[in-house]
């Protein structure tokens, strides 16, 4: 591949970058109890969410920001942010897609959101969650008609407070960590799902976040319970347009599993990951975590990481039932400046509760790569079983790969398996593609998504074809 | 020793491969010292010679292996300089190399890799890309020639391979990719007698008036069942003795040294 090649490919830019010109409705940068109030009251929330919400910022007024993480970064000014940004409305919110402004579809048209009859054809429902506020839900009536609830948060307020009530924070709590505990004082929406007992959710459930608005941040919280002997699939992705400032994105995603329940939540994160210089970019700070609260339940998170300037999250999985079953399989890679330093944790509580561990990162130009796992054993994890393989690919020189395995093993009959790699794509691979005819960039996304295979499997049929093609955007031209 | 095999000239066809004085280096060393070869359509060509001669060097640079640096010489292919083309380009227009070592690429299919490098070799000849089953089915009925089974196909490419199961699908790649030259670097070292009749005979039904085949290898074995039209012994980076089949079973008897010795006199 000639140098010039590679110039062109790696010059290639953000295909998401395009800012929608709308009247935002923002509140001044700074957080104190009068934003969250305001906040609480735009969404028109019942008291127990109000002061849920206050005791996470008084909480959080006393925490410090962890840097634990393998990241390095410039302070992030928590001042300067706006906690609050919503397209302005006409009259409340769209009653349904036709009420939508057209400039939002059109973006959404760009991002390749398959709304309207595309979203039927492919079988997927999409609540779009714009700049904090959801413009777009599209079949709940199917849904509705099998007993599922998918909406967005702010709805979930209203009509289901008693499930909010009984759920939220029950996974994640408000005392949780620094980014957790500034979420749930100023979350502004999200997703909400619920399937009930014995329900087989009949579609693949998706939502898309976009960061729209300059200097907010944006903080969603997502909460999807399935209730005693449910199944659901849930897909989340993401995008941001291009600006030169950086931006916080600190969402938390709670999920439970009650008794044999499953949920099978994949992420495809495409966040804005900066230029070439690492200028701008997502800061993107991410709880998720899931219990499997009841016998059998089983909670897979799947993710494929290309975006944002920084990345810290560890979906992670509370093994407290029976025979539960938690797995974890991610792909993240890092080019130009990127760093992202992600893994998972899987708590053993239960009895022969298992857990998998899957983790491919790609390291390229000047990204930092960390794989950070926890597997803690508890006493009471009789028979508990764990596989980890975490693998690390580099491209290029500058680039790196670091791993951070902890073992906390208290059950001498746990058996726990960990696996580690690191290899480079070799040039005979290279030139053993080329030779047969194929070019150096289908070669090199050839080699990558083999590497990548184990993870890519577990994804819904159809977004694994857009999480390979993501995969192979951000790293264009990587290889030479 | 023919005079046909030493200059390459003959009435009629131009030749497909065309190399010139060929000095090749690599690392700071010289390992080609002025080959020129000539190879027309329908030809079979044995390269021979003893370990570190430059035989598979020169495959590689005809294939266009990154780091070799070419100090002088040229090499046409059709007509056309070969070392203008990018290696996908040289592999489109019908360049093929069995590789001596074929290399792993975990997670990646072994039929997908095939797919792919047909389809692009079909679309460089303006030919339409062929769908799943017409490949499949043409997969299939090579992989029996090559007595392969068929769920070698669903393996990653090479992965865990026995060494003649590599070889094997290398010929296998060749004859779905129906190259017109074909370069097969030590295709035969590693196999047992049954494998070797095998690979034979897979590069023999290729053989055809249009197609050229250029065999690197040590032994004379492999030329009991591909009979090449002509011989040349490579050493110290230049060919110093071309003939026909006779050569190859000289070369058995007495081994290289007295070339090499003259070579170097």
């Amino acid at each position: 591949m000639s140098t010039a090649d590679l110039d062109a490919l790696v010059k290639r830019s953000y295909q998401h970058g395009f800012i929608t010109d709308i009247d935002s409705d923002t509140v001044p940068p700074g957080l104190d109890e009068d934003v969250v109030r305001l906040i609480s009251r735009k969404k028109r929330e019942p008291q127990f969410l109000l002061d849920w919400r206050l005791k996470a910022l008084n909480h959080w007024q006393g925490m410090r920001e962890p840097h634990w993480g393998h990241l390095r970064y410039k302070p992030i000014d928590y001042a300067a942010i706006s906690y609050y940004s919503a397209p302005k409305q006409p009259g409340g919110g769209p009653k349904s897609l036709a009420e939508v402004d057209p400039k939002l579809l059109a973006t959404y048209d760009r991002l390749g959101v398959p709304l309207h009859e595309r979203a039927r054809l492919a079988g997927v429902a999409v609540d779009a969650v714009f700049d904090s506020v959801s413009v777009a839900t599209t079949f709940k009536e199917r849904l509705a008609a099998a007993g599922v609830i998918f909406c967005p948060f702010s709805e979930a307020v209203q009509r289901h407070p008693a499930l909010l009530e009984q759920y939220l924070g029950t996974v994640v709590p408000y005392t949780d960590n620094f980014y957790a505990t500034l979420n749930s004082a100023v979350f502004t929406d999200g997703s909400f799902v619920y399937v009930p007992p014995g329900v087989r959710c009949p579609m693949e459930l998706s939502t898309y976040f976009r960061i729209n608005a300059a200097n907010t941040g944006q903080f969603e919280r997502t909460l999807i319970i399935a209730d005693a002997g449910s199944h659901v699939s849930y897909l989340e992705g993401c995008t941001a347009p291009m600006r030169d400032e950086n931006q916080l994105h600190a969402a938390v995603v709670e999920l439970i599993a009650l008794d044999d329940a499953q949920i099978k939540y994949s992420t495809v994160q495409n966040w804005y990951p900066g230029d070439e210089q690492g200028r701008g970019g997502i800061y993107n700070f991410v709880t998720k975590r899931g219990e499997c609260r009841g016998r059998n339940a089983h909670i897979s998170w799947t993710q494929v990481e290309t975006g944002s300037a920084i990345t810290w999250k560890y979906p992670s999985c509370i093994l407290r039932g029976e025979n539960s079953i938690g797995e974890f399989y991610s792909v993240a890679t890092t080019n130009h400046y990127q760093q992202a330093d992600t893994g998972t944790k899987m708590v053993h509580i239960g009895a022969n509760t298992r857990s998998t561990i899957i983790s491919k990162g790609i390291s390229a130009g000047h990204g930092q790569n960390a794989y950070r796992g926890l597997v803690k054993i508890l006493p009471s994890a009789t028979g508990a079983r764990n596989f980890t393989q975490c693998d690390s690919l580099l491209m290029g020189k500058q680039c790196g790969a670091h791993t951070f395995p902890y073992l906390e093993v208290r059950n001498p009959s746990a058996i726990v398996e960990h696996e580690a790699s690191t290899s480079r794509i070799s040039e005979e691979q290279l030139f053993y593609c080329l030779q047969r005819g194929i070019g150096s960039e289908d070669a090199v996304n050839m080699i990558v998504s083999g590497f990548c295979r184990s993870v890519f499997k577990e994804l819904p049929m159809e977004f694994a074809v857009e999480a390979q093609n993501l995969l192979a955007v951000s790293l264009e031209g990587a290889v030479g | 020793m023919s005079a046909a095999a030493e200059n390459g000239v003959q009435a009629g066809a131009a030749p497909m491969l065309e190399v010139r004085d060929l000095q090749v280096q690599v690392g700071g060393q010289k390992v080609l010292n002025g080959v020129s070869l000539s190879v027309r359509a329908g030809e079979v060509h044995a390269i021979m010679g003893p370990n570190g001669s430059g035989k598979s060097t020169l495959a590689y640079v005809l294939a266009g292996r990154p780091g070799y640096e070419i100090i002088s010489g040229s090499a046409s292919f059709e007509g056309r300089d070969l070392f203008a083309l990018a290696p996908e380009a040289r592999a489109r227009a019908g360049l093929f190399l069995g590789f001596q070592y074929p290399v792993e690429i975990p997670g990646v299919n072994n039929a997908y890799l095939l797919k792919a490098a047909l389809n692009a070799a079909r679309r460089e000849r303006g030919q339409s890309e062929l769908d799943a089953f017409e490949f499949l089915a043409l997969v299939r009925s090579k992989s029996h020639l090559m007595q392969i089974d068929e769920s070698f196909l669903g393996r990653a490419v090479n992965e865990g391979f026995s060494g003649g199961e590599k070889k094997r699908n290398e010929i296998l790649q060749m004859l779905v990719l129906e190259p017109k030259l074909a370069l097969l670097d030590e295709t035969d070292s590693g196999l047992d007698i049954d494998a070797l009749k095998v690979v034979a005979n897979g590069i023999n039904s290729l053989r055809g008036p249009e197609r050229s085949v250029v065999l690197v290898t040590h032994y004379q074995r492999l030329l009991d069942h591909v009979v090449p039209d002509f011989v040349h012994v490579l050493a110290r980076g230049r060919i110093v003795r071309s003939g026909d089949r006779a050569l190859a079973l000289e070369l058995e008897r007495r081994g290289y040294d007295w070339l090499v010795e003259q070579a170097a006199a």
